[in-house]
């Protein structure tokens, strides 16, 4: 029997067994269901009832499911050998997508002729792996010297995505490592005086923001300054959110993005549009809905045996909340426009996928536990 | 070392330290999306009335002003192309519930043509479902005012002002200047979509075609505050749109209606050109139609009449009509065989009223019978004597023909400043080979001296020609634009033309001669083809005449002498000249599809083109009554 054929088998019992015994936490997947069901129904009213625009999310949805049921049945501990190397190779990739940059302007993407992708999305789950697993054989809570390296391992690769410049994406890959120092059990005196730092420096981070990202700034402190220009989607987003009220406008009713008003509707302001249709009771239920998902998630990895899984699984949910809470956030009016999607409700992007690579990752944790320790 | 770390690890101390930063961080977040709901809370109820009611009110709509196309003048400034107020309907078909429902209300009130309706429905396809559609373009006092008493029961439908093109002088340039008609998918596919943003228009032939560019415009747009019915509440701020730039034309009006009244609506071509400059002065194709019909969208009926007329009104005759030139061609060629030393100014031929090519039987006839007797250039060309120019063409041998009169731009477009420009046949043995596969025959020689056979001229290429030749065989390319203008108020700029050729004649005396046989055809002895045209102008006119057969000579039809009626209906006519013989200013080439002869039907065309042109270059006082005492 030849290799090949060794591999083609395998394969084949690897599928069928992914298909009679899926490694699934069930309320994490009903919950994570429910979410994308409400997203393509968001996305077929905001789409004004075009149909393309569901198909071609619901394929991707599907495409992440698949990859999601694959990723659940690598081990944690496979995971963790791999974690340097996938975290080398999602830098040099990043590396390479900055030396096209600078060829050709600004560019987030990598084309491998088959493929276009951004390998800034790949490091949303590279980043969150590879500090748990620098601290997995350390002693908790971490020293300063800890906090340096992965003070570094953060920087790089959030540095030349922010270099991109894609913001929303470094803030998530950012807010991800250091959420596994924080669940790590870092000093809670570590943080504030860190944090005081940041603060202290902010002055001079702003000196190296792109002109457009300074305007976002200064346009979310005054929005009414450029109405018809950057201050536009804030004013028209919070319009569609406050005009929908307690009940809604109803399902397909809202006059803000039918009438083309609101900007970017099926992308990184469908929230508004969703708040616009279904009122403030559909938008507490959404966030009661992330709220679950994210509490499950951190559920998950308390239950988990060892550090590397725990510090990972935390950090995925974790993450997941700051796409909620940027997002909510922007659309109301109370944190300034970046580009982060509501997470599987929003149109497009790579973003789905990852996320539904993550909640894999997060299931085989949590499917592999007993095995562990 | 990772081993003593390993034991230095606390699984248990561990565990419970991430389960409590876990519960801490759990309480962080659910604090973070309380703040976030209560945002929602204080939009959607607090502030709910407030939202609301911007939601409802304050919309702020950006509406396109489409730039005012570019007037056309012609070079003293009359109108030709003008932007007149008119109201047209507008429909937002998502604003409709019911449309055919609708149509059918709104025809009891507006009469809405079927050709209305059916561009309404193509159109209808086209646009997306927030955009207007227009359903009739042109709108009656009467029926905007019963529109407006009735426009409750039609949400939707609009009657808007816009700005029509109309052409006052109507059918007088309708072939030079063009029509803009209205603008289809394809062509909007061919430019920047948004300089087009709110233009209804697209210049579809002539001048509006060729310079689409100049005279479109940029669009402006007007920010505004709509409430819910998409009406404007209040203007915040007004972007106005850059006007197209009007463009002056070389063409003058004048010479263009004299040219239109005196070919009494035969089927012809006038071009007059400045041989100066090369600037067109007057661009005539006869019959014309109205080109108003165009401007927003001809009915069926309409178009199919005018594609059906046996005269082709449709046809720019000037620019693209085919024509043998006949015995136009002749100084052209007598310049040659003098240039070429084919001949000298002296050096005669006797006529006999027929030509032999040695070692052949046929022969080629002059139009006097018993021939005119010796022949030297001059006469040949006053007198038109075929003989002589049998005997030349034959002597200089096709190539040598075909090289001299290309020089004369004979076989290609002059390059005018409009689309679509005919390039004529000139003969050659190449051009037999490409498209008729076929060897070149001497006989073909013979008859391509006199401007038959294979010949194929333009009107404006004969113009061209005979311009040079007044010029010195100087080429100046035939243009139209003479200057642009940015704004109503702004300067005019002249367009500089073209840097003229260098002069085809070598020797100045050659070219005198020539001159001096066009100046017999008008002043000449009894028997010139043009005698008597000259009569009463104060210039020296040098002219040509040309009588080319559409059926050979041989024919029964030709031999049975009929009435000049008759004959109209077997020849064309045409007439070269220019004027002032001495110091050229105008140079004019006249076409007539059925004229009887050159000199009785095409001259007068000519002359009353430069009776007009005279009218505005008065000559000074001290001028003869009549050129005919100077004539050399």
């Amino acid at each position: 029997m030849s290799l090949l054929e060794t591999f083609g088998v395998r394969s084949r019992r690897m599928a069928a067994r992914m298909w009679h015994r899926p490694r699934l936490d069930m309320p994490l997947l009903i919950a994570i269901l429910l979410l994308m069901a409400v997203g393509l129904a968001t996305l077929f009213s905001a789409g004004n009832e075009d149909g393309s625009l569901v198909i071609g999310q619901a394929a991707r949805f599907a495409l992440g499911l698949v990859l999601m049921l694959v990723v659940s049945h690598i081990p944690p501990t496979t995971l963790r050998t791999w974690t340097p190397w996938l975290y080398a190779f999602s830098t040099v990739l990043l590396l390479i997508v900055a030396a096209i940059g600078e060829g050709q302007g600004a560019t987030r993407w990598l084309d491998l002729g088959v493929v276009r992708f951004q390998p800034s999305e790949l490091m949303k789950l590279m980043m969150p792996m590879m500090v748990a697993w620098y601290l997995h054989p350390r002693q908790l809570p971490p020293s300063w010297k800890d906090i340096g390296v992965v003070a570094l391992i953060i920087a790089v690769p959030a540095g030349l995505i922010a270099k991109q410049p894609d913001l929303g994406t470094a803030i998530l890959v950012a807010g991800a490592g250091a959420f596994v120092l924080f669940l790590a059990g870092m000093r809670w005196w570590r943080i504030g005086a860190l944090v005081g730092v940041a603060a202290a420096a902010a002055p001079v981070g702003w000196h190296f923001l792109h002109q457009y990202q300074r305007e976002r700034v200064l346009t979310f402190l005054n929005p009414q300054s450029d109405p018809l220009g950057a201050g536009w989607h804030i004013i028209q987003s919070k319009i569609a959110v406050g005009s929908g009220g307690i009940f809604g406008k109803g399902f397909h009713q809202g006059t803000q993005s039918r009438l083309q008003f609101l900007p970017e509707h099926t992308t990184d302001f469908i929230f508004a549009v969703f708040g616009e249709e279904f009122g403030l009771i559909g938008a507490l239920l959404l966030l009661a809905l992330y709220t679950f998902i994210i509490g499950r998630c951190l559920w998950l990895a308390m239950e988990a045996r060892d550090t590397y899984s725990r510090l990972l699984a935390g950090a995925i949910g974790m993450s997941f909340f700051v796409y909620v809470m940027v997002n909510g956030g922007m659309i109301t009016g109370i944190l300034p426009v970046v580009g982060v999607p509501l997470p599987l409700v929003s149109y497009g992007g790579t973003s789905a996928v990852t996320l539904l690579v993550g909640f894999g990752v997060l299931m085989s944790i949590h499917s592999h536990r007993k095995m562990l320790v | 070392m990772r081993r003593q770390r390993q034991s230095l690890k606390n699984p248990h101390a561990e565990a419970a330290l991430f389960r409590r930063r876990a519960v801490a961080g759990f309480a962080l977040i659910v604090l973070c999306l309380l703040g976030l709901a209560g945002r929602f809370f204080w939009l959607q109820v607090l502030h709910h009335d407030e939202f609301a009611a911007r939601s409802r009110q304050n919309r702020v709509h950006i509406r396109v002003l489409p730039p005012p196309r570019g007037l056309i003048y012609d070079r003293h400034g009359v109108l030709l192309a003008d932007n007149v107020p008119a109201f047209r309907l507008d429909v937002v078909p998502e604003q409709v519930k019911n449309m055919s429902a609708m149509l059918a209300r709104l025809g009891h009130v507006v009469p809405l043509s079927k050709d209305d309706l059916e561009d309404f429905k193509r159109r209808l396809k086209q646009h997306r479902p927030f955009q207007k559609v227009p359903l009739k373009m042109q709108l009656t006092e009467d029926e905007i005012d019963r529109f407006a008493v009735s426009s409750w029961r039609f949400h939707g439908v609009d009657v808007v002002p816009y700005l029509k093109r109309y052409y006052p002088l109507g059918s007088k340039f309708a072939h030079v200047v063009g029509y803009v008609g209205r603008i289809t998918e394809a062509e909007l596919k061919g430019v920047d979509a948004k300089r087009y943003e709110g233009t209804n228009y697209f210049g579809k032939s002539g001048i509006e075609h060729y310079y689409e560019s100049l005279l479109h415009g940029q669009p402006g747009y007007e920010v505004d505050e709509v409430n819910a019915e998409q009406r404007v509440v209040r203007k915040l701020s007004v972007h106005p749109p850059t006007p197209g730039k009007s463009i002056y034309l070389t063409l003058d009006a004048h010479l263009q209606e004299a040219a239109e009244n005196a070919l009494h609506g035969m089927a012809g071509a006038v071009v007059a050109i400045d041989p100066r400059n090369g600037q067109v002065l007057a661009m005539v194709s006869s019959p014309s139609y109205d080109p108003n019909l165009f401007v927003n969208g001809i009915s069926q009926d309409d178009y199919s009449a005018l594609l059906h007329d046996p005269e082709k009104p449709l046809l720019h005759r000037a620019l693209r009509g085919r024509y043998p030139p006949g015995s136009t061609v002749k100084p052209f060629l007598g310049l040659g065989g003098l240039e070429m030393g084919y001949r000298t100014p002296e050096s005669s031929v006797l006529s006999t009223g027929v030509f032999y090519i040695p070692g052949f039987k046929r022969g080629y006839r002059d139009d006097q019978r018993y021939g005119a007797g010796r022949v030297n250039v001059v006469k040949a060309i006053a007198e038109s004597v075929n003989t002589y120019f049998y005997k030349l063409a034959y002597d200089m041998g096709i190539d040598n023909l075909d090289k001299w009169m290309s020089k004369f731009g004979f076989g290609k477009p002059t390059g005018i400043d409009l689309d679509g420009e005919g390039a004529g046949v000139l003969p050659s043995r190449e051009w037999k080979h490409v498209h008729r596969n076929q060897p070149w025959y001497p006989g073909e020689t013979v008859i391509a001296g006199i401007g038959q056979g294979y010949w194929v001229v333009t009107p404006l290429q004969l113009a061209h020609a005979v311009a040079m030749m007044a010029d010195k065989g100087v080429s100046h390319r035939p243009h139209l634009l003479l200057a642009e203008q940015a704004g109503v108020d702004a300067p005019e700029v002249d367009v500089p033309p073209a840097k003229p050729g260098a002069s085809v004649v070598h020797d100045l005396n050659n070219w005198k001669v020539v001159r001096k046989g066009m100046l017999q055809v008008v002043y000449g002895p009894p028997g010139v083809t043009a005698r008597g045209l000259g009569e009463g102008f104060p210039y020296l006119i040098a002219g040509k005449t040309g009588t080319a057969e559409r059926y050979s000579r041989k024919t029964e039809a030709y031999t049975s002498h009929d009435s000049l009626s008759k004959l109209a209906q077997l020849h064309r006519a045409l007439f070269i000249c220019y004027t002032p013989a001495m110091s050229p200013k105008i140079a004019v080439a006249v076409v007539i599809d059925h004229g009887a002869w050159g000199g009785s039907t095409a001259a007068p065309v000519a002359r009353a083109v430069l009776d007009a042109w005279l009218k505005e270059h008065p000559a000074p006082p001290d001028a003869p009554k009549t050129a005919r005492e100077v004539a050399p």
